[in-house]
């Protein structure tokens, strides 16, 4: 079966030094969510940038990216604009400046409807209605006349949630949908998010520094550092038996709060690589406190652990 | 709706805004409120003053035209050629302008050097040169003047889009699928309206005022049609035999733009501050 996004050895590159994603490679099956975790700077969400075409001007791409077995790396925004907002959404990290200011909360459901699936303006306000009731939004019909900034920053991320869900998308691209907001309502985007998957068997990569909120969503997990992928599997072997340093350190800095002893967050020390560092060994040895020589040297490959589908690329994984 | 009670809490501009729907009023309805007509000649009033004889509330020209009549005609036309070159300048200036802005690189490059080189282009020769070859002609004067006032506009606009271009909510509008026009004209060219609707308003005074300027030198409008530029260019031949010929179309001409200006700066006020309590 095909897989329903399919990334294959991708990189992006700006301005021929910097290399914000490396080789990377991973596959989102029908109705799976797949997380994504790394650092700022890690290449995640320039990886979804690259699947949706919105990469800068400057950015040079190898490898492929293939949507339902149709390539979609570097295609013209034509061909882009068929899927793009219809079969595959993006929900951006900012709901307060996502939505264009001026226009009414209803012309932008309903204009995502008018576009790709060639409703009339009254058709499309109705599907709009229905998004709105459908993201537990109260008063549904007053905030379709209303403006982006009469609605508070939850209520937005909602919206933006339904605007991507309109044209029953088979994968939905969130980067870091909670981000922005505060901790109450960032529990609530994640069970809306959560209900939404139920419904509809949608595929959803889920892009979040924060390994806690990808956890309570995702089946698999990937984990990104300095643009590669060092650790992939499902959930729970991530959870239990991380074997990439940087996955468990990572893990560490989860706060618990089960254990009412106030002690110091873990932290992890040093910096993450700079995208713009030719690589030698592995780009996590200089952090890591099981690195060797050969770590500094040679570049440890992504490769099949025990587990199913468990991938790490590490010389000295943790031993589990 | 907001930004309409805001320029209410300005009384400068409130009051400008009234003088200029007055003005207008009267210039519309010009030709209904006096007996007199801009073109007939009154032989027993010649270079009357100001007074009641004959209906000639502001006394009549050495022809013995009605000079109250012939300044609501000026004003009518001042503000048609303001009014019809600033539309003019504002849909060539948006269109162009959001266009190179969007598109950015080498076509943004190639437009603005474009809009550099016919900025350089001596106004006065250019209308001059038109007149020439094509006669004149008030549609003529619109389409020359318009012609010349959508560069500005251009640069502002393209300024505009830059700027806007780079705000998250044109990636998301990217990222659903919409055409690059759809975005260009529903999600760029709106959110930078505030701006060009007050250099607008700043655009008809000194569209208004380069008329008159054209007009009396010979170029603008022609007998026997008058704008507030002809009216004042007969009235200066007069000015000491008979100041009023010159009084009162340049008073109407000084009112007219000293409003349009003060209502452009208070618009300017009342729509930044809207962008500043979006943001």
């Amino acid at each position: 079966m095909t897989p329903t996004l399919a990334v294959d050895a991708l990189s992006v590159h700006f301005g021929g030094r910097v290399a914000a994603v490396r080789e990377a490679s991973f596959q989102v099956q029908a109705a799976e969510c797949l997380g994504i975790v790394g650092e700022s700077g890690s290449g995640k969400t320039q990886v979804c940038l690259a699947a949706m075409g919105l990469l800068g001007a400057g950015a040079r791409t190898g490898g492929s990216i293939r949507f339902e077995g149709e390539e979609i790396l570097d295609r013209p925004a034509a061909t882009l604009n068929r899927i793009r907002g219809s079969k595959l959404t993006m929900v951006f990290q900012d709901p307060m400046t996502s939505l264009t200011p001026h226009l009414r909360i209803g012309t932008q459901l309903a204009e995502v409807l008018v576009c790709h699936a060639g409703m009339s303006w009254r058709e499309a306000e109705a599907g709009a209605l229905r998004i709105l009731d459908r993201m537990h939004i109260p008063e549904p019909q007053r905030r379709l006349r209303q403006y982006p900034h009469e609605l508070s920053g939850g209520m937005r991320q909602r919206v933006m949630i339904g605007m991507s869900l309109l044209c029953e998308p088979s994968l939905l691209i969130a980067d870091e949908p909670t981000t922005a907001l505060d901790v109450t309502v960032q529990a609530r985007i994640i069970d809306l998010l959560r209900n939404v998957r139920q419904d509809t068997r949608m595929g959803v990569v889920l892009i979040s520094h924060d390994i806690a909120v990808v956890a309570s969503l995702a089946d698999r997990i990937l984990v990104m550092y300095g643009g590669r992928v060092v650790e992939a599997g499902t959930t729970r072997t991530i959870l239990d038996l991380a074997l990439h340093p940087y996955t468990a350190a990572l893990l560490r800095c989860v706060p618990d709060l089960r254990h009412a002893r106030v002690e110091r967050m873990p932290t992890l020390a040093g910096q993450a690589p700079s995208p713009a560092s030719e690589e030698l060994g592995c780009a996590f040895a200089p952090r890591c406190p099981r690195a060797s020589e050969r770590c500094r040297s040679e570049r440890p490959l992504l490769s099949e652990q025990s587990a199913a589908s468990h991938q790490v690329a590490c010389h000295h994984p943790q031993s589990s | 709706m907001s930004a309409a009670w805001r320029l209410r809490a300005q009384p400068a501009a409130l009051c400008a805004l009234i003088v200029i729907a007055v003005l207008l009023t009267l210039a519309m309805a010009g030709p209904w409120l006096t007996a007199n007509d801009a073109e007939s000649l009154d032989w027993a009033h010649v270079a009357a003053e100001p007074g009641w004889a004959g209906g000639h509330w502001f006394g009549t020209d050495r022809l013995g035209r009605d000079l109250f009549a012939r300044t609501l005609e000026g004003m009518r036309m001042s503000l048609a050629v303001g009014l019809a070159a600033s539309a003019i300048s504002l849909v060539v200036g948006i269109a162009y302008g959001a266009l190179a802005g969007y598109a950015g690189g080498r076509t943004d490059h190639l437009m603005m050097r474009f809009i550099e080189v016919l900025s350089g282009l001596p106004l006065i020769f250019f209308v001059i040169f038109l007149t020439v070859v094509f006669g004149h002609g008030q549609y003529l004067l619109f389409l020359a003047i318009g012609a010349v006032g959508w560069l500005t506009m251009a640069r502002i606009v393209r300024g505009q889009t830059l700027s806007i271009r780079e705000r998250e909510f044109i990636e998301a509008a990217v990222a659903s699928g919409a055409s690059s026009a759809r975005i260009i004209f529903k999600h760029v060219v709106p959110n930078l309206l505030g701006p060009v609707i007050v250099y607008a308003t700043l655009t008809v005074p000194q569209i208004i005022l380069f008329e008159s300027f054209l007009s009396f030198l010979g170029l603008g409008v022609q007998e026997p049609h008058a704008s507030l530029g002809t009216l004042i260019a007969e009235g200066a031949g007069e000015m000491q035999a008979a100041p009023w010929m010159l009084l009162v179309p340049g008073g109407v001409l000084a009112a007219l733009l000293l409003c349009l200006n003060v209502l452009g700066d208070g618009l300017r006020d009342a729509l930044d501050v809207r962008e500043e309590r979006k943001a």
